[in-house]
């Protein structure tokens, strides 16, 4: 389980970029963070990575805080971030240089299966597409077998195809091990066909706008009515969060459910 | 399987080793050719312009005396002496340049507090002209080789120490952090991603300490040698005799060639994986 507790940021320039969020997200479960820029969706991120620290608040993971990286937390940035002078194989057995070399090749050689780019393993980074080079990140980050993976805008860089055919990948993909997904996103479409629960925040300070649980089964259809409606639902609630008349909705009666505090 | 996972590789060499149409294998040899036509070209022009008599080639003397000169001082067993001497005070004054150049400025890349300690002082030694340092060495460490490897060691030095500091400085912080994601340690964070990322830059800082190592040593055996290349300019200039620095200056000339060369050899092994203009050739 993880569980953030009123974690807020404030930047050394006095940016306030993150007030008192709270959730509990519990394990396997997927979570799009979506809202405007500027509404601290990515300083969250990094404070559940260890990243950065919180300026207040606590993140805890099965009750161990976070300060530093974790073991079991992965992330996966907007850019694949692969490192140019490793051969594919080798960035995605970056993490598992504990493990001894025989079984570090055959974790190496399955995720590289997983991802479809088993020939691809002697490759330098270079080489390969942008959609290649994220597959590559995503492997990387799901090859030590993290319990909750972070995904900064993943598919943000991409052309609309290629991001389809990922999102649908990882979906595929998280189906393995089940892990916590949790999305930062600013594609509604993207939020919708991924996640259990879609977080809106609002900016300035970053905050909790509202929960909106998407009670579609998977693997979902882009194109049903139901869909569209979700989608209307979290566009509508973006929109609200941005508009300053509207205030802040009291937590407790949002989605009625013990998440909030 | 071995097949598809070679296809990058392949592909890469394609349009080198599959039998290329015969204008692409000429334009293969045609390349570094292109590079010796305007010495050799120089060359002729000046052999046949002394043969022809419209100068005598007294101080400036055609590549067949040069080259004569070269083979009397080689048969005496002069020139390999010469030679020894100069590579070895190189070798030696590089070798203690890049140690302390390496070492000094990956630590005070890497720590900021020894930066701010350190690189003021290392700045303002650099403005001073490496010569000011010869009467200062030659009084402290004397005559002899010691005060000439000190000389060139200063001069490889630097360059060393700037590009090192500076490539740690600039690697990619997003880098960085896909390090500090995988929970390196200080070592393995400074193995696995900085050294990895700063090698292009410490090439090329290597390649230009060498070049001021060459040319610090011909200022270090202008001061009381009696063997080595710098030698042989002095001597010649002293007795007269341009063909014996003209031939001193194409040797240094060749063995910086040479261990330029060496270098880039050495270390393109390790730098295959970059993605750089320089790779494709350049420009037409």
């Amino acid at each position: 389980m993880l569980a953030l507790e009123k974690v807020g940021k404030t930047y050394p320039n006095g940016v306030h970029a993150l007030e008192r969020f709270s959730a509990e997200i519990k394990p396997g479960e997927i979570v799009a963070i979506i809202g405007g820029s500027g509404c601290g969706k990515s300083t969250l991120l990094r404070a559940i990575a260890g990243l950065d620290r919180a300026s207040t608040g606590t993140v805890t993971l099965d009750n161990a805080v976070i300060t530093a990286p974790h073991a079991k937390i992965g992330i996966i940035f907007q850019e694949p971030r692969l490192l140019p002078w490793l051969s594919v194989a080798d960035n995605i057995g970056f993490g598992l240089s504990d493990l001894p070399a025989d079984v570090r090749r055959e974790k190496v050689a399955q995720a590289l299966a997983r991802v479809g780019l088993a020939d691809k393993a002697k490759a330098w980074p270079r080489e390969l597409s942008g959609g290649q080079a994220q597959r590559v990140a995503i492997a990387r980050a799901l090859v030590p077998q993290p319990e909750v993976l972070l995904l900064d805008e993943p598919f943000s860089a991409l052309d609309a195809f290629t991001r389809r055919d990922l999102q649908d990948h990882l979906l595929d993909l998280w189906n393995d091990t089940r892990p916590t997904l949790i999305l930062v996103t600013h594609d509604v479409d993207e939020a919708v066909v991924l996640a259990d629960r879609v977080l809106v925040m609002r900016p300035r300070p970053g905050r909790l706008f509202e929960a909106i649980r998407i009670n579609l089964t998977r693997p979902r259809d882009r194109s049903s009515p139901l869909f569209e409606n979700f989608k209307r639902h979290v566009l509508t609630s973006l929109d609200r969060s941005l508009d300053r008349n509207v205030p802040d909705a009291d937590p407790k009666t949002v989605a009625g459910e013990a998440m909030w505090w | 399987m071995t097949m598809s996972a070679e296809l990058p590789v392949t592909l890469e060499r394609a349009d080198t080793t599959a039998a290329p149409p015969p204008s692409a294998r000429l334009l293969r040899y045609a390349r570094p050719a292109l590079g010796l036509l305007l010495p050799v070209g120089l060359a002729l022009f000046w052999e046949l312009w002394v043969a022809l008599g419209y100068s005598n080639g007294r101080l400036v003397p055609p590549p067949t005396k040069i080259f004569a000169t070269v083979m009397e001082l080689a048969k005496s067993g002069e020139l390999s002496r010469h030679i020894a001497a100069t590579v070895t005070r190189v070798a030696a004054g590089f070798g203690l340049g890049v140690a302390a150049g390496t070492i000094l400025g990956a630590v005070s890349g890497y720590w900021g507090v020894v930066r701010q300690l350190l690189d003021p002082t290392v700045q303002a030694l650099r403005a001073i002209p490496s010569i000011a340092w010869v009467p200062l060495f030659i009084l402290w460490l004397g005559i002899f080789e010691t005060s000439k490897v000190a000389l060139i060691a200063v001069g490889v030095f630097f360059p060393v120490y700037l590009g090192v500091m500076g490539a740690i400085l600039s690697v990619d912080r997003k880098i960085v952090e896909v390090g500090r994601i995988f929970r390196l340690s200080g070592p393995a964070m400074i193995r696995r991603i900085l050294l990895p990322a700063v090698l292009p830059a410490y090439v090329v800082a290597l390649r230009v300490g060498l070049g001021l190592g060459w040319m610090f040593v011909v200022a270090a055996e202008f001061m009381g040698a009696s063997e080595g290349l710098g030698y042989l300019l002095i001597d010649g200039q002293q007795l007269g005799k341009p063909a014996q620095i003209v031939a001193a200056i194409v040797i240094f000339a060749i063995l910086g060639k040479t261990t330029d060369w060496l270098i880039e050899l050495a270390t393109a092994p390790l730098l295959r994986w970059q993605d750089a203009f320089g790779r494709q050739g350049g420009a037409a």
